[in-house]
């Protein structure tokens, strides 16, 4: 791990925001423990902790979203009961939110002032005041983008700039970002850090959300940690490290562990040959054995996913040829891939990976429904068996099958995703993004399993915008730019400056030169 | 199936709509004191089974996250065929009404999946059409049962339970087990709950939604047959309306326009519930037009009760 680029020292000044002895119950659970908060003007401060620690309770708490049973919010001197989050709102206090809520027919401006359009007399839209208000903003936020921009038509960074902008119009004293880059990539960010950066100089106090420990170290102030819905401590962020702040997370350390990945490989499993799909990428070759994990690393856009739908049969390719286990196979459609021995845990759980409305178990044998039923009925006992051997094999914590999965945290869903796949005996399984949005202690044991399926003979094939995850799972690494493969690194010997100029496209132009 | 208890549990809770069937049978056990008698309950069940025979097919396909309005219009045109036909043969007549159902079904189906235009329009487009096919078939006229067989059929009885109470009760049935216990049923809720995902999975989406269409034709067929059998007569305007009964009596049953949940139990209560309604305020003498108006209100009301009862809550807790 790289050590932290920046690290600032605490501002100093009296909180702007207090939270004292928040406590909330939810019936049958305390979500937060007399629990203590506060912000500064012109700080960041960090919030971490795993899902279901409770940083979402108290920021819905503090946004007016929930109210505490116990415990007091400071505003400025004044101690302040928020009823709902338009109240939250008005006294200054934002939430911007990790899905965004946007119109997209509707221009950049309309949706900022969405709910409170400025008003001429017989409620018409003063339509001048609401492009003066909206370039106000946006120079602010200084983006790329004008006021009648469709919404749209804008980029996932830029959707989240309007986002931002519409906080900004409440003139906001405290602005929390709630996992704000988990859909941005990595050259989208800065801009965002900007944005934070110069909402810190007019003396906002920002609380900042997320998992991810690079970011933190980057952007905080102070980082504050929550555990099971107790407060376990506040540290300045120039006086702490990842490890401490790990352990005070999950009560141990996690680390890279090169050692644990797999090393017997047998024969090529995958093999890509010169696969193209017009204007979306091309000539894209690379192999992967049985017992090998392979990296696929690039910038979102790069084409990484579409390369994974393809040899899932969800796109036709326009040339080039997939090779499985020594023979080509051309599927039509996802049920030949399936039916073939390939498994594809995709980008997006929520959206393509599960059915949030079902039950654990229906999830669960999804794939494999053949194989718990006999001429076209269900065997209830036989799918219970082999819910509850994915279920202990993998540590998933519900309180039964019937629970519905879009009542579990991330990790948990992720792991229903893959017990699904591994319960259709694939021969290849490929993992898009498999921690995205995934808390710490998670996110070890999901590469821990990934690490032990390709130990026993699964050929995995794994796509992240995540350097640690790629560097501490696979074995080779293909590094795509722009559609295409622009190098193959060894997993265990590979630099990260080489990583990431092979996926920026610099390196190719080293070559040209 | 092991116990009673597990057999009703099913995927689905308690549909709200069954507490209000429950309610109004005892309010018109006491209103009214032919309600309660074994000849007007089993006539309530003759009453309801049209509208619950295509009930039970549209469950299935409004679960998939579509929706079929030429329900109405395949009604007329099977029964058209089963009484205009019978003149030639019974076994052709019946053959013919039921097969069109299928067909017409089949053809939905396969639209809405090589297409992918919306259920709505698609069978929008097929109820206004199929409606045309019928009088062009026949000729704006209306036909009578010229065998007494067939209209027999309709009235006849098996000990105490009239024929067509029967047919609609084992086809419950049927349905029930279809939709919970096969791979089937659990692939429409999956389909209906999230495509993306079910392609995902390697289900076969379309395949899945042609089924559901070809078993709501031919329930819709099935129902057009028997009806006409009861009155011994087809008109071309047979059928008209009855698609929205029929999604009124699955919506009041729980299950959700948007696709993913519901129940055959609901949508029974669904129908009972607009059944009893019809019967009870009709023995009370209320004029039919006040029908439509309590109706109305009850579909509303039910939806509320149901969005206020199962809201996706925050006490679930989360792990």
């Amino acid at each position: 791990m790289k050590a932290p680029t920046q690290s600032r020292r605490p501002v100093d000044a009296a909180p702007i925001l207090k939270l004292q002895g928040i406590t909330k119950r939810f019936p049958g659970v305390v979500a937060l423990n007399n629990v203590d908060f506060d912000v500064r003007p012109g700080e960041v401060h960090a919030l971490l902790g795993e899902n279901g620690a409770g940083k979402s309770t108290l920021m819905k708490v503090l946004a007016g979203k929930h109210q505490a049973n116990e415990g007091k919010i400071i505003l400025g001197d004044e101690e302040m009961a928020f009823e709902n989050p338009k109240h939250a709102k008005r006294a200054g206090v934002v939430l911007i939110h990790q899905e965004q809520s946007l119109v997209p027919e509707m221009t950049v401006a309309e949706n900022i002032f969405l709910g409170s359009l400025p008003r001429k007399p017989f409620n018409r839209v003063d339509w001048r005041k609401l492009r003066e208000d909206t370039n106000k903003i946006l120079e602010t936020l200084k983006c790329g983008f004008k006021h009648d921009d469709l919404v749209g038509s804008l980029s996932i960074a830029k959707k989240q700039m309007v986002e931002i902008g519409r906080a900004l119009a409440f003139t906001p004293q405290v602005v929390i970002f709630d996992e704000p880059t988990a859909s941005l990539t990595d050259h989208e960010k800065p801009v965002l850090y900007d944005v934070i950066n110069s909402l810190c100089e007019q003396g906002v106090g920002i609380v900042y959300i997320s998992h991810r420990m690079d970011e933190i170290f980057h952007l905080s102030h102070r980082i504050s940690v929550l555990r099971d819905g107790q407060y376990t401590g506040t540290v300045n962020t120039a006086d702490t490290n990842e490890d401490e702040i790990t352990r005070m997370m999950i009560g141990r350390s996690l680390e890279l562990d090169h050692a644990s990945k797999p090393n017997d490989f047998g024969d090529n499993l995958l093999e890509v040959r010169n696969l193209s799909v017009k204007r979306v990428f091309e000539d894209v070759s690379f192999n992967v054995r049985k017992g090998e994990i392979v990296g696929m690393y690039g910038l979102v856009g790069a084409g990484r996913s579409e390369v994974a739908e393809t040899i899932f049969g969800l796109r036709t390719p326009s040339g080039g040829e997939v090779v499985l286990d020594g023979e080509v196979v051309k599927f039509r459609n996802s049920h030949d891939a399936v039916a073939s021995g390939v498994a594809l845990v995709p980008e997006d759980r929520k959206d393509q990976g599960l059915i949030l409305g079902m039950n654990c178990r229906d999830n669960m044998t999804m794939a494999s429904l053949t194989s718990v039923s006999s001429m076209g009925f269900m065997q209830g006992a036989k799918e219970r068996v082999v819910y509850d051997k994915y279920h202990q094999a993998m540590k998933i914590k519900t309180p039964s099958w019937r629970q519905k999965v879009g009542n579990l945290s991330g990790g948990n869903q992720q792991k229903i995703v893959i017990g699904k796949w591994l319960h259709t005996h694939p021969k290849l399984l490929i993992l898009d993004e498999p921690t995205r949005g995934i808390d710490v202690g998670s996110k070890s044991e999901i590469h821990t399993l990934v690490k032990d399926l390709a130990k026993s003979g699964y050929a995995v094939l794994v796509i992240s915008s995540e350097m640690p995850e790629v560097l501490g799972l696979s074995n080779r690494i293909i590094a795509m730019y722009d559609g295409r493969v622009t190098a193959e690194f060894d997993g265990d010997n590979v630099s990260e400056d080489e990583l990431v100029q092979a996926i920026t496209g610099m390196g190719k132009q080293a070559q040209a030169s | 199936m092991t116990s009673i208890k597990g057999f009703f549990r099913g995927r689905a809770k308690i549909q709200p709509i069954w507490i209000f069937v429950i309610a109004i049978f005892i309010f018109f056990s006491f209103m009214s004191e032919y309600f309660l008698s074994w000849g007007n309950i089993t006539n309530i069940l003759v009453q309801t089974s049209t509208i619950g025979l295509i009930a039970l097919g549209m469950t299935l396909v409004m679960i998939n996250g579509n929706i079929d309005l030429s329900v109405g219009a395949i009604l007329g045109l099977a029964a058209s065929l089963a009484v205009g036909l019978q003149e030639i043969s019974m076994t052709l007549a019946i053959a013919a009404a039921l097969g069109a159902g299928i067909l017409l079904g089949a053809i939905n189906g396969l639209i809405v999946w090589k297409t992918g235009v919306n259920a709505f329009i698609v069978t929008l487009g097929a109820m206004l059409g199929i409606r045309g096919l019928l009088f062009v078939y026949t000729d704006e006229q209306s036909f009578y049962a010229s065998n007494f067989a067939f209209s027999d059929f309709g009235m006849s009885s098996i000990g105490p339970m009239p024929v067509l109470a029967i047919i609609f009760l084992v086809c419950v049935l049927i349905m029930h087990l279809v939709l919970t216990r096969t791979s089937h049923g659990r692939n429409t809720f999956a389909v209906g709950g999230n495509p993306e995902a079910s392609i995902d999975a390697g289900i076969r989406l379309g395949r899945h939604m042609m089924i559901n269409f070809i078993i709501v034709g031919f329930f819709a067929a099935l129902a057009g047959v028997l009806l006409s059998s009861q009155m011994g007569a087809a008109t071309p305007n047979l059928g008209r309306d009855y698609e929205l009964w029929v999604i009124t009596a699955v919506v009041l049953g729980g299950t959700k326009l948007t696709g993913g949940s519901g129940s055959i139990i609901g949508t029974l209560g669904g129908v009972l519930a607009i059944g009893i309604l019809r019967n009870g305020m009709n023995l009370m003498q209320v004029p039919a037009f006040y029908v439509l108006v309590v109706l109305g209100v009850i579909l509303i009301s039910v939806l509320i009760i149901d969005k206020k009862v199962n809201v996706p809550s925050s006490k679930e807790v989360r792990i």
